[in-house]
């Protein structure tokens, strides 16, 4: 009797298996931010547009804001840059962008043609900055709250529901 | 028939080897430093190409790591600090040989456990099998 139930049981540990690995397949290149909960990694950056300012982590203390990772070379920014600017224009959260390993002219002329939405956007041209928040494809979104925690990471792009799910609620705690 | 498959095992080890390493020429005080760093890319995962690791991939963050890493390695740190500043920012997924804590310890695991069930079901077919070839020729 025991021996019959056998293969049944082998065959549903195998279907939970697959179906297990059919949900997560979407997200599976999704890597956990260790970042969340945590300070937000310390920097400083230039300005893009106006090198000469710098903007440091301190600086942006006291109210939470969403960096958003893009590039004028990734195209999934431009397909999230409606819903980002959508956001910027509620005036729910300050948006802020983070100009990641790009060319400053090829950023601002991103800018120009699709609209900035950005209180402004930090030029990390080498990239190091991107290591240290633990970036690894833009877009990416960090919702930091006014003392400086990660709070949320979005990777790929931003989409209305992310925002009214977990972004807003978020941002009005 | 034996010349062709040599061949083509020639062939795809030759393949193999130029595919090896997707990487930038470095200056290393020692060829000691050189192995190290060699492993220790080996050892980590690109985080963009998510099957490959950062010695053989071309990808722009892999490069950065890469250089992150010799910089580190240049200014006297060790493999575990290496090591801690790539978890601190990417998490365990970088490792591909994972710290054993709770976290990770089904990853580590897992594999014994299931042949450990492969092995004790083996043993009781066979046994079962015996028996029942037993009991047949006594039969006979």
């Amino acid at each position: 009797m025991i021996g019959r139930l056998v293969p049944v049981i082998i065959f549903l540990a195998l279907g939970l298996l697959l179906a297990v690995g059919l949900k997560i397949a979407d997200h599976k290149t999704e890597i956990p931010s260790p970042l969340i909960g945590k300070k937000m990694p310390e920097f400083s950056l230039p300005v893009l547009g106006q090198e000469e300012t710098k903007v440091s982590s301190e600086d942006l203390l006291g109210a939470p804001f969403l960096l958003n990772v893009w590039a004028s070379w990734c195209p999934t920014c431009r397909y999230e840059h409606p819903v980002i600017t959508e956001l910027a224009k509620s005036g729910a959260v300050r948006v802020i962008g983070l100009n990641y390993r790009d060319e400053a002219a090829d950023a601002q002329q991103w800018l120009r043609r699709f609209g900035d939405p950005y209180e402004f956007s930090l030029a990390d041209v080498s990239g190091r900055i991107g290591i240290d928040f633990g970036v690894y494809a833009a877009p990416e979104s960090f919702l930091v709250d006014a003392e400086g925690n990660v709070v949320y990471k979005q990777i790929g792009a931003m989409t209305y529901e992310v925002i009214e799910q977990e972004i807003l609620p978020r941002v009005r705690q | 028939m034996i010349r062709k498959w040599i061949n083509l095992a020639v062939m795809l080890a030759a393949l193999s080897v130029s595919a090896a390493f997707a990487q930038e020429p470095l200056v290393f005080d020692t060829p000691e430093q050189e192995a190290r760093y060699q492993q220790l890319t080996v050892e980590l995962r690109c985080l963009v190409c998510q099957n490959q690791n950062l010695a053989d991939s071309d990808a722009p963050l892999a490069r950065d790591l890469r250089e992150e890493i010799y910089g580190m390695m240049m200014a006297g740190q060790d493999n575990e600090q290496i090591k801690t500043f790539l978890v601190d920012r990417y998490g365990d997924f970088v490792l591909y040989r994972p710290e054993i804590k709770g976290n990770t310890l089904a990853l580590w695991l897992l594999p014994g456990v299931l042949l450990a069930i492969g092995a004790i079901a083996l043993f009781f077919t066979v046994r079962s099998r015996n028996r029942k070839l037993a009991a047949q020729r006594q039969e006979g």
